[in-house]
């Protein structure tokens, strides 16, 4: 099956056709892509199955997105970044 | 943009709601059913993109053949018209609609495109399933630790190994899946952590041995631990986490009956994974918002109140699944049919032509439901989180991983601030305020408060910490968009 190709800022990531962003990190080990708001430590995924909202990403210029369900597209611009406020 | 009326709307597509979804559309009623993956099987079926078939699809998986006999069938029922599956889509509202019926209000799960809509449906039966119940320990917020279940979505879903070393530790039977489906994914896993003892089997085991499906895993999973070599601790827990940017290392420790770590009993096991698991805890927040009533579980959780035809105390709205009480896979299709079949019944729907008569099937899933729960029951005596599991916590330790609120802080808000319950320990040191709205820490902060005030856990704690104004984040822009007065016409 053909590899997907995306960036990861800026870096090629490669996945397989039906993984999400945050399986894809997993593989080419990465394990965090954020680090939080206060006391700036790394996180990436942590429930894996959209609950927990640590794994958050930027795709394709849109903030917050969760890794654990983003299906991965050839393409795809990921951002690590710094998290920003949860919606109220 | 959806806007849709049935007769049933059915929200999660894992083992309960694709039961119900199925049996409700097999029953003749139109049906709506809404999930957040792109494909049913929920966390239990989960497996990898339909769209991309893989010759070995079930492997690793229970009950693999059910699971494809449900999925035919719905995807017949969505053929047909009989049946329309909002995939990738969550709920973030439940409301009464006028004169009877329920409204929900949808959301994307991941394209973050505002085509949000609404379903309003006769009736609703809440399938929402649960996800792995966490406690803190110091270190857990370093990357590589990640949920049993998060460890386990990455395999089935993705056939993605979370690292090369790993320790799964935690409590309950769903430890064991974790671990050997690493071990066949080439993870070499260090331990296996169970911190109660097997022998709390014996005790129940006249729930146990009714359930002879379950006692043939158990043969599975023996034979799979040999043949991997995986050393299963029991009396043992992860007691603390190491790493600067990342998990190292854990420190193991033997545990008495109440969860305490026995000194001199410690070492460190070096790791790039650990994946915990302390039981499962149900979501709640939509039967929370649709006002039904809930109670505490013998497993610690908080539940839905049903009837015995799954009825919740809110009008028009059935609970079937995990929320019902945490159950397993097995319990969860059962609820989800006899959700369906009583629903059905409700709404004056005769059963398909040629099916079983309601009446006498509704018996029978009642009384296999009793024995399910007995099976269920025993085996949360046997798991039970560690009462004395807070001793492992230091000051230093985040309890809330959103808004990164120690222990520390915590003890704080009880010790200056007079904080004795979780409602008050959320407003004064603002745990489950972030991103998951206390999904991950809402059951350790109730526990929390209630070892402050030197009481058992409530269920007012719990429902502190479960209840969420809004069960998915929404832009703002879907929140202005609303438009109240449509609310109550559907």
């Amino acid at each position: 099956m053909p590899e997907l190709s995306l960036t990861f800022d800026g870096a090629p990531l490669s996945a397989r056709p039906g993984q999400t962003v945050g399986a894809a990190l997993t593989d080419a080990g990465v394990v965090a892509w954020r680090t939080t708001r206060n006391a700036g430590r790394p996180r990436g995924l942590f429930c894996g199955i959209g609950v927990c909202f640590d794994c958050l990403i930027m795709v394709d210029g849109v903030a917050n997105q969760r890794a654990c369900l983003t299906p991965a597209r050839g393409g795809m611009e990921l951002r690590s970044g710094r998290e920003t406020e949860a919606p109220e | 943009m959806t806007t849709l009326a049935c007769d049933v709307a059915i929200v999660g597509a894992g083992p309960a709601g694709l039961s119900a979804a199925v049996h409700a559309a097999d029953a003749g009623l139109n049906v709506a059913l809404v999930d957040a993956g792109t494909q049913p099987g929920g966390q239990y079926w989960r497996h990898p993109d339909e769209s991309h078939p893989v010759p070995d699809e079930g492997e690793g998986h229970h009950g693999w053949r059910e699971f494809t006999d449900l999925r035919s069938r719905l995807y017949a029922h969505e053929t047909t018209g009989t049946l329309t599956y909002l995939r990738g889509t969550q709920v973030w509202l439940i409301e009464p609609a006028r004169p009877a019926g329920v409204v929900l209000r949808l959301a994307p799960a991941t394209d973050p495109a505002p085509a949000a809509g609404t379903v309003t449906a006769r009736h609703v039966i809440l399938c929402p399933g649960g996800y792995d119940r966490q406690l803190p320990i110091p270190g857990w917020d370093l990357p590589g630790v990640m949920a049993a279940g998060g460890v386990q979505a990455l395999l089935k879903g993705n056939r993605t190994a979370a690292g090369r070393v790993a320790v799964v530790a935690g409590t309950g039977p769903f430890l064991l899946p974790v671990a050997t489906g690493l071990a066949h994914a080439g993870v070499k896993v260090a331990a296996i952590c169970e911190a109660n003892s097997p022998t709390g089997w014996l005790r129940n085991a006249g729930g146990a041995v009714r359930a002879p499906a379950k006692a043939l895993e158990g043969v599975e999973y023996a034979t799979a631990l040999a043949r991997h070599r995986i050393p299963y601790k029991i009396r043992t827990a992860v007691t603390a986490i190491h790493g600067t940017d990342r998990v190292e290392s854990v420190t193991l420790s033997r545990v008495d009956a109440h969860g305490t770590a026995i000194a001199g009993t410690q070492r460190t096991v070096a790791c790039d994974v650990v994946a915990l698991g302390w039981g499962f805890t149900p979501q709640l927040e939509l039967v929370l918002a649709a006002g039904a009533e809930t109670t505490v579980d013998v497993d610690g959780s908080l539940i839905a109140v049903v009837d015995d035809r799954l009825a919740s105390t809110a009008p028009g709205v059935t609970v079937a699944g995990e929320a019902t009480g945490v159950g397993g896979a097995p319990m969860a299709v059962l609820e989800g049919e006899l959700a369906a079949l009583c629903v059905s019944e409700a709404l004056g729907v005769a059963a398909a032509p040629g099916g079983p008569a309601s009446e006498g099937r509704i018996r029978a899933l009642q009384r296999d439901r009793a024995r399910l729960h007995r099976f269920a029951v025993a085996m949360h005596r046997a798991n039970p989180v560690p009462a004395n599991w807070q001793d492992w916590l230091t000051p230093e330790t985040l309890v809330c991983r959103c808004e990164e609120v120690t222990h520390g802080a915590l003890c704080d808000a009880h010790t200056e601030l007079g904080a004795a319950d979780a409602r008050t320990l959320k407003s004064f040191g603002r745990p489950g305020m972030g991103w998951c709205q206390g999904r991950v820490c809402g059951f350790a902060v109730s526990e929390i408060a209630a070892r402050f005030a030197n009481r058992p856990t409530s269920a007012d704690d719990l429902r502190s910490m479960a209840k969420r104004s809004l069960a998915a984040p929404v832009t703002l822009g879907q929140l202005a968009a609303l438009d109240f007065d449509d609310v109550h016409e559907g």
